[in-house]
């Protein structure tokens, strides 16, 4: 998921950003009710500008002019490298004066759950017409009530077919053949280095469950020692140069390496996988929410979808988007074939709650054993 | 201080008194800047470590000693071992590497010098990821050095060089070079001629002449030297996760996922002031020997 590139210093600035809105947090915001606003159908949208926060590269880059002519709205485009980098920026306590911020599904259910998402109201994106009839009924928010889908895909297996056999279980990751030792990859973020364990266990990608996470645990150190390396960045250079032949992938990053190698491929394990999905979500302390919402209804016609297909390479829960796509670019790459129900069978990522704490120790204790 | 405060009941009383607050004055600008910049912000950090996470990233405001217990588990001890140890195996290896190099560098005439200590920066100059991914070019299996050995017939299957501690220590010591050569080339550059001369002609072999004079009176640059590469490679998180493959976790690693992964501040925070107590004692140690060094004289 774009969401985890790993973008430079950015990390260290980060930091160093959270302390300060720490400082700022102690002078505190209060939280609003949760009462949706009011908004205006005909308000003119000349007069708004809003701020978007985004994933580098994650959208047309000419987005501000093109989104100006269609609504007359000025926008400004902002980035940030990770989900928790901008949600320590949105949970901060004061106004981060963001007005629409691109966060992973299970970030956007903790944002509605803190009351800091702004309820979407429907008469105003009338694009939502085009989202694949799964795509509303994701399990973090049932009905996009909070939030609305960009881009969504899988985790699964990226390997080099012309030097393995295809894989067909994560054990092949996590137990690989003599042969294949030292030559495979895992995922470094925690819920994804936590996923191929959990999903050969046969247990949930939410879990919380101390034993069954003390068995995943387990199960991971042991993998640990056949591992080239936790990667979530480069997985499909080492591919493209053999060094690797068998990685955990996104699908869409696994297309890169296909993009230039096409003996790689993409399978999802017969143990199951995840679902994520990218969304886009309205801030509570917008000041022009009616621009918000054209935005976001103006990213669901379906060239913006197809742009993200077609250029970010993955799968895009608008149908519309999807159906525009030309079949050489399908066939070029396997993983947008994938249809909305398939993805559907993937278990939806939520957020963890004081969980987290859990998970990311046990990441120390794997990576440091 | 207290003769700083204390008036003089002489007649220049008055200009002293306004020199002094001249002074006092001059002081408050840098105080100010300090204080702001540095202490504020430092003990802001601190001051989490009381507090609780809250479920979403912030601060829950509820006093707890938890955190300071969870530091000391295991994991996290081990962690901070391992740290210690491969930051400490960086240093070594930089002031074997640097100390010939500063040597060398001092010995020269005055203008080849400046170049020669010109070449030793530029590499800082160059942006630290990509000198940190250059390393991921040469060490990997379909690398530069594996490639070069195997067509000299050294070897035959690659040898794994990259996502090793060798290749975390490798990219410290690359990294942070320049500041242990710095310090020891200022150190060296002011060692008067003359003593080395003088024990010369009085019979020392070159290696006495080294150790009692050179190594000797170089040794506060060393310290420092030493303390400069240590302490950032104490903290780096990104080397162990290029060359390491997120295979090695040091401190700044997990001091990093706390804020940026598990939104745990009050944790990371505690994290941190453990850190900065280990590096206080460091330079606590390093300015005592220092000193001793330097009124001790050569014995």
């Amino acid at each position: 998921m774009k969401a985890l590139a790993f973008h430079g210093r950015r990390p260290l600035v980060a930091a160093a950003s959270l302390v300060l809105a720490a400082a700022l947090a102690a002078c505190g915001g209060s939280d609003g009710d949760d009462a949706a606003a009011d908004l205006d159908p005909d308000a003119d949208l000349s007069k708004q500008s809003i701020v978007v926060s985004n994933w580098a590269d994650y959208m047309p880059e000419d987005i501000a002019e093109k989104f100006k002519e269609a609504t007359g709205a000025s926008m400004e485009v902002t980035n940030h490298a990770t989900n928790e980098e901008i949600m320590a920026k949105l949970t901060a306590g004061s106004d981060s004066g963001i007005d629409v911020a691109f966060v992973s599904g299970q970030f956007a259910q903790a944002l509605a759950e803190q009351g800091l998402a702004e309820p979407i109201d429907a008469d105003l994106i009338p694009n939502l017409k085009n989202l694949a009839e799964p795509a509303t009924q994701l399990s973090y928010d049932e009905g996009n009530k909070n939030s609305v889908p960009y881009t969504w895909g899988t985790t699964g297996i990226c390997y080099r077919s012309d030097l393995v056999d295809a894989p067909t279980s994560w054990n092949d990751i996590l137990e690989p053949a003599d042969e294949n030792k030292g030559k495979v990859t895992m995922m470094a973020t925690d819920r994804w280095l936590m996923l191929p364990a959990q999903k050969a266990l046969g247990f949930s990608a939410n879990t919380t469950d101390e034993d069954e996470m003390a068995q995943v645990k387990d199960k991971l150190v042991a993998a640990k020692k056949t591992l080239l390396a936790y990667d979530d960045t480069t997985f499909y250079e080492r591919l493209i140069s053999g060094e690797a032949v068998m990685t955990e992938a996104w699908d869409g990053w696994c297309n890169y390496g296909t993009a230039e190698n096409k003996d790689i491929k993409f399978v999802v394990p017969e143990e199951g996988s995840d679902l994520w999905v990218d969304t886009m979500v309205v801030l509570k302390t917008s000041k022009n929410k009616e621009a918000a919402h054209a935005f976001i209804n103006y990213l669901l016609e379906p060239e913006n979808g197809a742009w993200a297909a077609e250029n970010i390479l993955y799968n895009v829960p608008n149908q519309a988007a999807m159906d525009m796509l030309p079949a050489e670019l399908k066939e070029q790459y396997p993983p947008l074939q994938v249809t909305a129900d398939e993805l559907l069978e993937g278990e939806s990522l939520t957020d963890l709650g004081e969980a987290a704490t859990m998970y990311t120790q046990l990441v120390t204790e794997i990576t440091s054993s | 201080m207290t003769d700083l405060i204390s008036s003089t009941p002489t007649g220049r009383g008055a200009t002293e008194r306004s020199s002094r607050r001249e002074r006092v004055a001059l002081l408050v600008p840098g105080l100010g800047y300090v204080t702001a910049f540095m202490a504020v912000p430092v003990l802001l950090v601190l001051s989490y470590v009381f507090f609780q996470r809250g479920r979403f990233g912030g601060v829950v405001y509820e006093f707890t000693w938890d955190n300071f217990s969870r530091a000391f588990t295991p994991t996290y001890r081990a962690v901070l071992v391992d740290s210690l140890v491969i930051a400490g195996a960086a240093t070594l290896l930089a002031l074997l590497i640097g100390y010939p190099v500063a040597y060398a560098i001092a010995m020269l005439p005055d203008r080849l010098r400046n170049i020669a200590l010109v070449l030793v920066v530029i590499p800082f100059w160059t942006n630290f990821l990509v000198r940190t991914y250059a390393w991921i070019v040469l060490l990997s299996n379909e690398g530069v050095v594996n490639r070069s050995l195997e067509r000299f017939g050294v070897i035959e299957d690659p040898i794994t060089l990259l996502y090793t501690r060798g290749a975390v220590i490798v990219g410290l010591v690359y990294a942070y070079l320049p500041l242990m050569i710095l310090p020891l080339y200022a150190s060296i550059s002011r060692l008067d001629p003359e003593l080395r001369e003088a024990a010369t002609n009085l019979g020392a072999s070159r290696f006495t002449v080294f150790r009692t004079i050179t190594w000797k009176l170089s040794l506060p640059g060393v310290l420092t030297g030493c303390i400069f590469v240590f302490v950032p490679s104490l903290g780096n998180f990104i080397i162990p996760e290029l060359l390491g493959g997120g295979k090695f976790v040091m401190v700044g690693n997990v001091v990093r996922d706390q804020f940026l992964k598990a939104r745990d501040w009050p944790f990371g925070a505690t994290l941190a002031l453990v850190l900065i107590v280990v590096l206080a004692v460091l330079f606590f140690v390093q300015s005592r020997v220092s000193r001793r060094l330097s009124t001790g004289g050569p014995s």
